[in-house]
């Protein structure tokens, strides 16, 4: 097994200063970061045999590109080749007005969806300075720890059946599906729920949410239970994912990498913890970090963390059964739809619907970045508004974008089998890396 | 916490609760070197260029078709209420720092360019900086100047113009139908 190299603890480390254009005694590839070049005494040489691996290869997830130079089994070079799936979601999200946007930041992360939604909503509410009912917060804060469960068992059900384990797949599916009926029945769609309104919620939560999502979260330790049990003392996934992919915690902070790629390699940082959004400060949850940064930490650290967003979400539930009847959106006509049976009584909130759905409302102007840590890790979002009902800039600052960056620095001497291993450690979603 | 002693600074501005400090163009590798070092601010989360073409005109973000074409907005009651502030120049490139520290501190980074102006690259401070400048540059038309491989990242390498531009029309295709045909 390949011995990690020296990982400094936590938050006392200081990434070493470097003169441009040297990383002393790093593993990221000295001329261009994010390609691995064949080294010298290969070149030329007739062993080298260049593949392309993918768009269109299962294990990719999605349609990353890698361009491999081979020796033998060895990966001696590595390119990345991304925008395939580059479908213009924030060129689109200017043309589109402030209300009508938030449908376009679900389908970028389209497995952190809810995350990747409130991102957004909360730069909007960030330039209009909205005050949020608690009830709205506390009920975000629990679909997007669901949403977390949900984007980790799609990470260990199909990077374990990329490795060969099938049955993890139909484990993690199965409590998957129980997410995805717990979203149904809260927002009336299984996927890109569009449930977060500037101001709070769309809609009330439904009856039969509660009662539903407790049985999932006594359930879902015990799953948790199952998959250590196949995965945590199984030979060949130790085999198959302890050394492999190391990535030092120097090597992650330069690279950018944030999340369950950033804390695998033992850097403490974790958003919801070190600065809190909506009520993180007010939970109880713990950070798990992973010491060599290997495949099998990220994979640690994913499955630790779906214990903790499970107990999180019973924190929420224990708060949100006590607020029944409270307000779960502004009540700021100009900004947030009037509730549906007025509009047959009231001229007022006729028109304030009609102006809404037709221009718009309007946003201050300024620049804000507002950033959360999703399933990836950091997702940020850069809004500008000139004071319009448009936005003029979106930028998603894209976690799934950083991670792929650090894939050349990952494979080190590195054999092709254990790259499905590594690219699907990162867990990185195409969509959210391509926008 | 200030911001004066930094290589090649313009201003510094509080808005939103958020920290942006403009610096010189020609300084950039510099002054993030310093946040690096001097105040560090270890990651780099971002960079993102924005596009301020008509910017405090009408609805230009809205329009369908060629520069001159149909605009969707009008005759509606589209326009700005107020003009917004004019900026000193057609495009801003933000950087995004964050610090690992307690209380995670943020600063923007911004400095402006015009048409063709090239940026330094910072990828010999972060290495991150590689794919996020080649996304501008793709998406934008930003010059990073001594990037190592500056080549088109999200679109077709032969791909024309730079579709994040606020000239690049939404819908692609030219509309066909105007008196000169």
């Amino acid at each position: 097994m390949t011995v990690a190299p020296p990982t400094p603890l936590g938050r006392t480390r200081r990434w070493p200063i470097v003169a441009p254009g040297i990383y002393e005694g790093s593993r990221i590839p000295p001329r261009v970061p994010t390609i691995r070049d064949v080294p010298e005494e290969l070149q030329g040489s007739d062993d080298i045999l260049r593949i392309s691996f993918g768009p269109n290869h299962p294990s990719t997830h999605g349609v990353l590109r890698l361009i491999l130079d081979l020796d033998g089994e060895q990966v001696v070079g590595l390119s990345a080749v991304i925008g395939y799936l580059h479908t213009g979601f924030e060129k689109n999200m200017e043309a589109k007005t402030w209300w009508k946007a938030i449908t376009y930041p679900e389908r970028i992360d389209y497995v952190g969806y809810q995350n990747n939604e409130l991102v957004f909503v909360l730069a909007i509410e960030k330039l209009l300075a909205l005050e949020v009912p608690e009830k709205a917060t506390w009920m975000r804060m629990l679909l997007c720890e669901l949403n977390r469960i949900h984007s980790h068992l799609v990470f260990l059900g199909t990077s374990a059946l990329e490795l060969g384990a099938i049955s993890m797949f139909w484990y993690c599916f199965r409590e998957r599906e129980t997410i995805l009926d717990l979203f149904e029945l809260a927002t009336g769609a299984r996927m890109h729920t569009r449930y977060f309104q500037a101001g709070g919620l769309a809609e009330d939560v439904p009856p039969g949410f509660f009662p539903e999502c407790r049985k999932f979260v006594a359930l879902m330790p015990g799953a948790i239970d199952d998959y250590r049990a196949l995965l945590d003392r199984n030979q060949i996934w130790l085999e198959r994912t302890r050394g492999i992919g190391l990535l030092s915690a120097e090597d992650a902070i330069a690279l950018g990498q944030s999340g369950p790629v950033l804390r695998a390699s033992g850097v403490d940082w974790d958003l919801r913890r070190d600065s809190p959004y909506l009520a993180y400060d007010q939970v109880d949850f713990r950070v798990p970090l992973g010491t060599h940064g290997d495949v099998y930490d990220r994979y640690r650290v994913r499955v630790d963390e779906m214990e903790e967003s499970n107990r999180i979400v019973r924190q929420c539930l224990d708060r949100l059964e006590r607020m029944e009847g409270r307000p779960w959106i502004v009540d700021d006509r100009k900004v947030v739809l009037p509730p549906r049976e007025e509009l047959h009584t009231s001229m007022e909130s006729l028109i304030h619907h009609f102006k809404i759905v037709t221009e718009g409302y309007r946003v201050p102007e300024g620049e804000v970045y507002v950033s959360i840590e999703s399933p990836r890790g950091e997702s940020g979002c850069y809004v500008v508004s000139d004071g319009g009902p448009k936005p003029w800039r979106v930028h998603f600052r894209a976690p799934s974008f950083a991670a792929l960056e650090a894939t050349a620095t990952c494979v080190h001497e590195t054999l092709v089998a254990d790259l499905i291993a590594i690219v699907g450690s990162l867990d990185a979603v195409m969509g959210d890396t391509d926008r | 916490m200030t911001w004066s002693d930094c290589p090649g600074f313009a201003a510094a501005k509080e808005a939103y609760g958020e920290t942006t400090v403009v610096v010189e163009r020609e300084s950039i590798p510099e002054a993030c070197l310093y946040a690096r070092d001097e105040r560090s601010f270890d990651v780099l989360l971002d960079i993102v260029a924005t596009d301020y073409l008509g910017w405090g005109g009408k609805g230009v973000a809205g329009y369908i078709g060629t520069a001159t074409g149909r605009d969707l907005n009008l005759p509606a009651t589209q326009g700005l209420q107020t003009l917004p502030q004019l900026k000193p120049a057609r495009f801003s490139v933000s950087y995004h720092l964050l610090s690992l520290t307690h209380g995670a501190p943020r600063v923007r980074l911004q400095c402006w360019a015009d048409d063709g102006e090239p940026v330094p690259s910072v990828v010999s401070v972060w290495p991150a900086a590689d794919w996020h400048e080649r996304e501008q540059y793709d998406l934008m038309g930003i010059e990073f100047a001594g990037h190592p491989n500056l080549t088109r990242l999200l679109m077709d390498e032969d791909w024309e113009g730079h579709p994040l531009r606020k000239d690049y029309p939404l819908g692609g295709e030219p509309v066909r139908f105007s008196d000169a045909e």
